[in-house]
């Protein structure tokens, strides 16, 4: 029976911080998107731009059609947070599938016994991301409704004291803010990890061929998991900045 | 006695969301078939409504996995 953690397993220690291997991961991944976008920018100010640009750029733009119909016309402001979140929680996903990632063991020290624990691991599987970038989500809706509505009108929308139903109403939403940032937080994180479990059980018993279609369903998975975050987020912010009744 | 209760536990929290699914997909179809211009609005629509209901199967499994591995 493969072991299975919820909570990435630490590597080493670095300068008294404990460096997982979803923080390896990550650390990858990061520095994927950071070429990514360097290159696409570099193309774009040349004459004779490369073929893969013209296919990023194809990609760019479907997504950000989709996001016209919610936003409207304020896409361009919103559009970088939220490309950004559907482009490294993609490759976040898409990361966890590679071979490699999570089989390919190394022998660690955990407090007085030595294990094999698994080097990469998708980061998306670790429950730290995915409340960061849940918070940092919610955050940014709140910044953007401020700038947006001012900070009046936006207190006013959460501590209305003109009649009872409307008081309760208002502490209700402030209620509804938090639950959004638990809901981003354990969907992503509950798509991937439970994808990941699914991949090593089945491999696990099946140790031939078995896999094929579920890496397909999680290479789906992800795509899904990576649209819903940024659009659900473009509707939040739709509704946040809309101004109220 | 703890397997019972996590096979339990994802077993009886997928029976909402799944109807909620079924009936989410039938709903968008009917209004697509009244509407067939709308297309890109209907879908864009059902996705978000389909990302809400398959959270609580989630929050279920998250549960379960939390039970059985910690």
């Amino acid at each position: 029976m493969p072991k299975i953690s919820i909570k990435a397993e630490i590597i080493t220690h670095l300068f008294g911080l404990a460096i997982t291997n979803s923080m390896i991961a990550s650390a990858i991944v990061f520095l994927l998107t950071v070429f990514v976008a360097l290159y696409f920018k570099q193309q774009s100010a040349q004459k004779r731009k490369g073929n893969f640009y013209y296919l990023i750029k194809f990609f760019i733009k479907s997504i950000y059609d989709l996001f016209y119909s919610v936003l409207g016309a304020k896409t361009d402001v919103f559009f970088p947070l939220l490309f950004s979140f559907f482009f490294y929680i993609l490759l976040e996903n898409w990361f966890g599938l590679l071979p490699g990632v999570g089989s390919v063991l190394i022998k660690v020290v955990e407090g007085h016994e030595e294990v094999f624990v698994p080097l990469l691991r998708g980061n998306n599987a670790d429950l730290n991301t995915t409340l960061a970038l849940a918070i940092i989500s919610v955050f940014s809706i709140q910044f953007f409704a401020i700038k947006y509505l001012g900070i009046k009108k936006y207190l006013h929308k959460f501590f209305n004291f003109s009649d009872p139903i409307s008081f309760f109403v208002g502490i209700l939403d402030i209620l509804s803010e938090f639950s959004k940032v638990l809901s981003f937080a354990f969907r992503l994180f509950g798509n991937i990890f439970a994808g990941e479990v699914l991949l090593t059980i089945v491999a696990f018993l099946v140790p031939v061929l078995a896999s094929f279609p579920f890496i397909a369903l999680e290479i789906f998975v992800g795509f899904v998991q990576a649209l819903v975050f940024s659009m659900l987020t473009a509707v939040f912010l739709s509704g946040a900045i809309a101004e109220h009744h | 006695m703890k397997l019972l209760t996590v096979a339990l536990s994802i077993a009886v929290g997928a029976v909402g969301p799944a109807l909620a699914i079924g009936m989410i997909g039938s709903k968008a179809v009917e209004a697509l078939g009244r509407n067939p211009e709308a297309e890109s609005a209907i879908r864009t629509t059902m996705i978000l409504a389909l990302a809400f209901a398959e959270a609580i199967a989630i929050y279920a499994l998250v549960v379960a996995l939390i039970l059985k591995f910690a």
